[in-house]
């Protein structure tokens, strides 16, 4: 972890609440999985966004508008600084699989853009599935077509697949281990249908490094902070409650 | 200039300790910065057993500061002491505080008695003020006689000096305070959280699991200072004065309203680096205020 003072480079809206944001000057190097902690002014609480991508110490976040804490972040114009907690967390592991298949829901597929091009730049060619609520609500599918093989699916079958992201890994080969991201039904019942694969989980946070245990969860391996031992967890250590 | 206080028989080279449970057990810390500029370290609060704690979400921002439900997470005071501190010790050459919670008095009182021969330990922080622990925590801290008697059995049988750490959540502050004086208490440390909430907008749910959480921050800096002030005047063991401190004024005024030591929490987890700040700026806001030595500024509010 490093506390770093970041330039914002661009903020541009991709679609009605969809934000990509890209910052320089990052010294701290960080992979796929990983997270950052944003300080906002007039906000007490950091906001955890994930490594959407990272490349030659420009950071990319891919960012929802859900509160006053991103609206803040959707009004920051390029050149202005940003105190930002980088390298937080954990990584995907790729080294698990020759055929990877990525699972996104809504917001959760900006962590897998990072993840699909480490494959492309190992020379896989990454299966991305991308679920969204409908058409609108899709961005950065240029993106991924770029470095992976992509089925979306929506669930008004406006665009793709109708249906939810779990219909569209029906309509494939189940995969030998997946990589997912997005909402806890999602996550859920990704498990059900394989424990094969990592996923990449939210919490509401105090600190994001591991100092106020704000956000441990119960596996089958003891307790485990989010920040700290996660995001990213094996799918057979998590035990859901409720 | 002179930052060294003395404290419980011990000196310690500034007044800065990271208040527990917003410093874990002090090595995440020291991945960023060396952590032996800290005066001590309160460790996060130690139970009998390990205790996982509330259900998620244990987390609500607030304007100037966040409640937490974190409900006492911690492996345990075993672990604690065989592996947490060694882990600890590596990267820290003081002594540190432990801090302990528990549900009833026997559980405190073992959990108490098992540093006794802990070495790295220097003094016991009773915590009798945790809002997130059913039928525990702050019930033994809301009712003198309770918080007395409790006292008095741990005391028995603890051979290092005991800080009892007093709840805000009481009528009568003063009052708790000389109840655990007349127990034996060693020192005081103030405030522990102020019970608060916070719901979703959208649908009138609490945002914290179990409802309600303990509230701290910039936001109880006045409250707590106020009650240092009151306490610090009515007993005659030291204070440990906290509640929202964020700076080296912060802890100035702190000590002028009677701490002896002044603990940082949750600023830790959102500037962490906060701690080591402070410690660097404190001889250029002496220096500001013509304080020469720190300790003289120690309760000097009282003559007013
Ligand atoms: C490890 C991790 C990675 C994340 N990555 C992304 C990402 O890449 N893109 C993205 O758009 N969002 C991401 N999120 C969710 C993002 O943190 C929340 O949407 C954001 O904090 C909401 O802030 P707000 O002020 O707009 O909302 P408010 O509801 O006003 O926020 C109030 C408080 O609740 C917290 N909070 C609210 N929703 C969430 C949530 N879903 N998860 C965690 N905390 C929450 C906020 O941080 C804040 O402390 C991630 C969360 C985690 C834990
Ligand atoms: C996340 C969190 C966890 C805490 N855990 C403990 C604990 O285990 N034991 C304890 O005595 N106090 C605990 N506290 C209370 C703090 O030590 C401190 O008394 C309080 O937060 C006021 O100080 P502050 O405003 O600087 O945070 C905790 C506070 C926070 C924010
Ligand atoms: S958010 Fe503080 S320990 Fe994870």
């Amino acid at each position: 972890m490093k506390q770093e003072i970041l330039t914002v480079i661009s903020n541009i809206q991709l679609n009605s609440s969809t934000f990509e944001m890209k910052l320089s000057g990052v010294t701290e190097d960080m992979r796929p999985g990983q997270f950052v902690e944003v300080a906002l002014k007039e906000k007490y609480l950091r906001r955890p966004i994930s490594v959407a991508d990272y490349e030659n110490g420009v950071l990319t976040l891919l960012y929802k508008v859900v509160g006053s804490g991103t609206e803040i972040m959707s009004n920051i114009a390029p050149g202005e600084k940003l105190d930002v907690l980088t390298g937080l967390g954990n990584l995907f592991s790729i080294e698990k699989t020759e055929k990877p298949v990525l699972v996104g829901g809504g917001i959760g597929v900006a962590p897998l853009i990072g993840l699909s091009r480490a494959f492309y730049k190992k020379g896989i060619k990454p299966t991305v599935i991308l679920g969204f609520r409908n058409k609108d609500e899709i961005f950065y599918l240029d993106e991924f077509e770029k470095v992976a093989n992509v089925i979306v699916a929506t669930d008004d079958g406006s665009f793709g697949i109708k249906g939810n992201a779990i219909t569209a890994l029906s309509s494939i080969e189940k995969p030998e281990f997946y990589y997912a991201c997005g909402p806890m039904v999602m996550l859920k019942a990704l498990s059900n249908y394989s424990l094969d694969g990592e996923l990449s989980l939210e919490a509401r946070m105090g600190c994001g490094f591991g100092a106020c245990m704000g956000c441990s969860i119960k596996t089958t391996d003891g307790y485990k902070r989010v920040c700290k031992e996660g995001p990213v967890f094996m799918a057979k250590e998590i035990i859901y409650e409720n | 200039m002179k930052t060294e206080v003395s404290f419980l028989g011990h000196v310690l080279k500034n007044p800065i300790i990271p208040a527990s449970g917003c410093y874990g057990f002090g090595y995440e810390f020291s991945e960023i910065y060396d952590i032996n500029c800290l005066g001590s370290i309160s460790l996060k609060g130690t139970t009998l057993l390990p205790r996982y704690g509330n259900p998620l979400p244990r987390i609500a921002e607030c304007p100037a500061g966040l409640i937490n439900a974190i409900g006492l997470q911690n492996p345990g005071v075993e672990k604690v002491i065989s592996e947490e501190i060694p882990k600890l010790s590596k990267v820290y050459s003081d002594k540190v505080i432990a801090n302990v919670g528990g549900h009833s008095t026997e559980e405190y009182v073992k959990t108490c008695s098992a540093f006794n021969d802990v070495d790295k330990v220097f003094a016991i922080e009773l915590n009798i003020s945790c809002p997130n622990v059913k039928g525990g925590g702050m019930a033994f801290g809301t009712d003198e006689k309770v918080a007395h008697d409790l006292v008095k059995e741990v005391k028995k049988v603890c051979t290092k000096p005991i800080i009892v750490k007093l709840s805000p959540n009481v009528t009568d502050i003063v009052k708790m305070a000389k109840a655990v004086e007349s127990a034996g208490a060693d020192a005081i440390s103030l405030v522990n959280t102020f019970v608060g909430m916070r719901l979703d907008l959208r649908t009138g749910k609490p945002i914290i699991s179990v409802k309600t959480g303990g509230y701290s921050g910039e936001g109880i800096y006045p409250i707590a200072l106020r009650m240092v002030y009151q306490v610090s005047q009515a007993v005659s063991i030291p204070v440990i004065g906290m509640g929202g401190v964020t700076c080296a004024e912060d802890v100035l005024e702190m000590m002028q309203a009677g701490a002896t030591c002044v603990m940082v929490g949750a600023k830790n987890l959102v500037e962490p680096f906060v701690c080591k700040q402070i410690i660097d700026d404190l001889p250029k806001v002496m220096k500001k205020y013509n304080i020469e030595n720190l300790t003289d500024i120690i309760g000097r509010a009282h003559k007013f």
